[in-house]
């Protein structure tokens, strides 16, 4: 067998490191306008009039688009990506402070943004609804007037109450606490943005878009255009991060749409900071309140958790329709218990919409948080150290594969081995006699403990879809004569490093380099339908697609060589990267020989016709399941409250590695991502409905100095469903390590007496928690 | 206004409004893309260019403020088709994933590099704790840096 599995450098480093990247703001096509969206600074309001005189006077604008232009279109509202809809321009009333009332389109970028201060909305201001916790109270202000429901989206829940409350019932001990897990925002660096360029006379749209799935997005625009879906193309060039932000369809795209219709020429929108962060899509905002049950001598019982969760002004979470809580029944985590029991009800308030981003893969980030917060506790109230709670409740590996009390079926594990590769590298025993060192001299260190599983990698189709879509995805693989290969893919890289990744796939199983596939993707032009690029679904779906196109390729080229052979097929086996003969393994074809016979004129036997091309589409039958134990050594002042990681210890096992040092790099955000969640980031609101994170000045992200340099180990368990054993890890680290701060931060503040604090551990939020003090992150201090 | 700067060693004549920013004459009036606006508000970092010798975020500085100066971008980095040691060092140490951010971070190494060739880790950090990366958690940037200081006493590729 031929490997070209591992740390391979990366194909798309070469034009990034020259400044040679092309991302949706790069683009520029002849006659190219540029659009401004008109926000509403209120929270909630009716918008008595729109008047666009003196814009539409400013010399260099072209046109300005209302609600009311884009409903004599058919476009004022268009459907979310969870069946809901959304404003794309507001026509009756404003729900979110930065909602898009008007779009101003000139031809300087400058001069759009002018004439967005000429246009004059008359509001009238609506009482906001603003705290979730209030939002199904009797007279709370109502949000949606246009569903019946009025403020309330669903409730839902999954698992045996009865068997739970049985099993709380027998307990020896029961923990619980209320927990929010606060409002962020995935902020990749580079906004979202569009180019529309409508050519009226092939009738026929081109978008490029910041989009994290271009086939879904080119599907709702023909919903919402009216145009037809072969007549649309949505390229996605080179995206500048998306962590979910960029699954979601917004209306700056709609609108450069409907302008580029409107003026006949290409419209470029791009927005702001300021923008992205108050209006595209927020990860999280989950109010919890969890309860864990156990025997006296540390046996977890029972998990049952009650949620509220605050899906903004429009329901457009981008995930799986049959799951409007994600995959938070995934809460019972990695352990075994008897029984469990969750309930979650959405509700809708005066803030932007969203909920599922920021590599939460479905809601787990929140599940995981719960639980290992819940742990935690428990081990508190024990007396008993979290990692020998963990060890003694964990699953163990012949338990595999383990059907869980809410129903997911966890496909492979040894999660005892990775939480002792943790203790091992961290040196866990040393590190608490130092803890008891220091707190004997008046030092708060802290040693958090996260153990996480996710389920990664939606479908299975029948179970899983988007808009009705089912969640399977298409590769396409092409060999041309010379044995070079181009595989074009449903999935759409952000910075995953998708080129070089499933040229490995591809050339693994052809026995060629990687260097002779080229991947083609994020052109629904050119590649075959599917879903896109989140919930860590890349390599478990995507990639298995193109794992079975290049075993199909292989087995077409068994029929070739056998030709060339004058062999029975049947007699040749794949070694070492070509087709031999067997018992005479001498004689043998590489792929680069049979795809040029494959396009000779060589006779071939039925079932060939000619060249070595295939394709496939992959249903997952399961998903996958990564795992992994964290541990984050923290350092707390007491005087100010400040926080600082010392050590971030994390074994992954994701399965398979195809290229470790892509994987490796994956967990290292997650990691970043883990301290920004836990001590820094969030978007809080004041009673008005005032965004108080609308620029990195105020949503604060983690830099070189607050991240130390992780110390990471790996497991490998493969997938025993996928074609090779891999399972997804964009999101592990962001899923597991936010639990792992915040149980090493109120592990340090045991001496105070804390035993919670809610994100983000500011050190303000740190301080008062000792104080006994502590405050609502998700609004404003008043 | 009438200004001239000397982007990458070329003398670049343009008549600008006053108020036009240096990160959009870069990306829009000469077309220099590798330069990213990221923020606005001079936190990210995926906008620095030199201004002289000097990093500096081209989203807060007047292309007018550059008149009779030179500006340097990712963009005239390489010398032809041999790479930076910084540039190489990124790729090789995986330094970045986006890719977003690596024109900024990799202008702002250069000038650390440049002033402090032997920094230890401590001062990489310090250097490029005014660059935001959402993808790689600042882990491999730093070892492409280290890296890129060692390369650059040796055979530079």
């Amino acid at each position: 067998m031929t490997h070209a599995y591992g740390p391979v450098p990366r194909k798309e480093d070469a034009r990034f490191i020259r400044g040679q990247g092309t991302f949706v703001d790069d683009i520029v096509l002849p006659g190219m306008l540029h659009g401004a969206i008109l926000r509403s600074p209120l929270a909630h309001a009716r918008i008595v009039s729109v008047d666009v005189t003196a814009a539409l006077a400013h010399p260099m604008v072209v046109a300005v688009l209302t609600g009311e232009d884009l409903a004599e279109r058919g476009m004022a509202w268009m459907p979310t990506v969870f069946g809901d809809v959304q404003a794309v321009l507001a026509t009756d009333k404003v729900r979110f402070q930065g909602q898009e009332v008007a779009f101003v389109v000139a031809t300087d970028r400058y001069a759009a943004r002018d004439a967005l201060e000429l246009i004059a909305v008359d509001y009238e201001p609506l009482p906001p609804l603003i705290d979730a916790l209030t939002a199904l109270d009797p007279g709370a202000p109502v949000v949606r007037e246009d569903l019946p429901g009025g403020n309330h989206i669903f409730d839902w829940s999954a698992g045996d109450k009865a068997a739970t409350d049985a099993a709380f019932a027998e307990a020896d001990v029961v923990v619980g606490c209320d927990m929010m897990y606060p409002r962020s925002h995935p902020a990749p660096l580079e906004t979202c943005g569009a180019v529309a360029d409508y050519d009226m006379t092939g009738g026929r749209l081109t978008l490029w878009s910041t989009s994290q799935a271009p086939h879904a997005h080119r599907t709702m625009y023909a919903a919402v255009t009216g145009l037809p879906e072969h007549k649309i193309r949505v390229v996605s060039p080179d995206l500048g991060g998306g962590f979910g932000a960029k699954v979601p369809v917004y209306p700056g795209y709609l609108c450069a749409i409907a302008a580029s219709e409107v003026t006949g020429r290409p419209v470029k929108w791009v927005e702001d900071r300021s923008e992205n962060l108050m209006s595209t899509t927020f990860a999280r905002d989950y109010h919890m309140h969890g309860e864990i049950a156990a025997t006296a001598d540390g046996t977890i019982l029972a998990l049952r958790a009650r949620v509220l969760a605050d899906h903004g002004a429009f329901n457009a979470v981008a995930q799986p329709s049959k799951f409007p809580a994600g995959f938070f029944h995934i809460f019972t985590g990695s352990y075994q218990l008897r029984a469990a029991h969750c309930e979650v009800t959405g509700v809708f308030t005066n803030k932007a919409p969203g909920g599922v981003a920021y590599s939460c893969s479905f809601r787990i980030t929140e599940a995981v948080y719960l639980v290992e917060r819940l742990t935690d506790m428990l081990a508190r109230e024990l007396g008993m150290d979290p990692a020998e709670l963990r060890m003694r409740n964990l699953l163990r590996p012949e338990q595999f594969p383990y059907t869980g009390p809410t129903g997911w079926q966890y496909d492979s594990g040894d999660y005892p081995r990775a939480l002792r590769l943790a203790l091992d590298l961290a040196g866990y025993d040393d590190l608490r006699r130092e803890q008891a060192e220091r707190r004997a001299r008046g030092e708060y260190m802290g040693i958090g403990l996260s153990f996480f599983t996710e389920g990664v990698g939606a479908g299975p189709r029948s179970q899983m879809d988007i808009l009705g879509l089912g969640m399977a995805d298409g590769a396409d693989l092409r060999v041309h004569p010379s044995g070079k290969a181009v595989l074009a893919i449903s999935v759409q890289t952000q910075g995953q490093g998708h080129e070089t990744t499933f040229a490995q796939l591809v050339a693994h199983e052809l026995g060629l380099s990687p260097d002779d596939v080229d991947v083609v993707h994020g052109d629904t032009d050119r590649t075959p339908f599917g879903l896109g690029t989140y919930g860590s679904r890349s390599t478990p779906v995507s990639g298995a697609a193109a794992v079975v196109a290049a075993r199909r390729v292989r087995e077409r080229a068994r029929l070739v060589a056998a030709a060339m052979f004058e062999a029975a097929p049947d007699d040749l086996e794949w070694l070492d990267g070509k087709w031999r003969v067997r018992g005479d393994p001498d004689q043998a074809f590489g792929i680069a020989e049979i795809a040029r016979a494959a396009h000779s004129t060589l006779e071939l036997p039925a079932g060939i016709e000619g060249h070595l091309d295939a394709s496939a589409v992959y249903n997952p039958p399961n998903l996958t399941f990564p795992f992994g134990a964290y541990i984050c050594v923290t350092d707390v002042d007491p005087g100010t409250g400040e926080v600082s990681v010392r050590r971030f210890i994390a074994v992954d096992d994701c399965g398979v590695r195809i290229n470790p040092m892509i994987v490796e790099g994956q967990v290292h955000r997650g990691l970043a991502d883990g301290i920004g969640i836990a001590l820094m980031q969030a978007i809080a609101f004041d009673d008005t409905g005032n965004c108080l994170a609308g620029s990195f000045m105020d949503y604060l992200l983690p830099t070189a100095l607050e991240c130390p340099s992780p110390e990471l180990g790996e497991t490998v368990t493969p997938s025993p469903h996928h074609p090779v054993g891999a399972k997804g890890v964009g999101e592990s680290a962001t899923v597991g390590s936010p639990a792992a701060v915040v149980n090493s931060v109120v592990d340090a503040l045991a001496p105070f007496g804390v035993t919670h604090a809610d994100m983000p551990l500011t050190p303000a939020n740190v301080w008062r928690a000792i104080q006994g003090r502590p405050v609502r992150t998700d609004l404003a201090i008043s | 206004m009438k200004i001239t700067v000397t982007v990458n060693g070329t003398d670049q004549a343009r008549d600008v409004e006053p108020r036009l920013l240096l990160i959009h004459f870069l990306r829009d009036d000469l077309r220099l893309t590798g330069s990213h606006w990221g923020c606005d508000t001079s936190n990210c970092g995926a906008c620095v260019v030199w201004l002289d010798e000097t990093p500096v975020k081209s989203c807060t500085v007047l292309a007018v403020m550059a008149d009779g100066h030179r500006v340097t971008t990712i963009e005239g980095l390489a010398r032809g088709a041999v790479l930076d040691p910084v540039q190489a060092a990124f790729a090789t140490c995986h330094g970045l994933q986006c890719g977003f951010c690596t024109p900024g971070v990799i202008m702002t190494a250069r000038w650390l590099l440049d002033h402090n060739p032997d920094p230890s880790e401590e001062q990489v950090r310090e250097a490029i704790s005014g660059q935001v990366c959402r993808c790689t958690g600042y882990e491999n940037i730093v070892r492409s840096v280290l890296r890129a200081a060692r390369d650059d006493g040796g055979d530079t590729g």
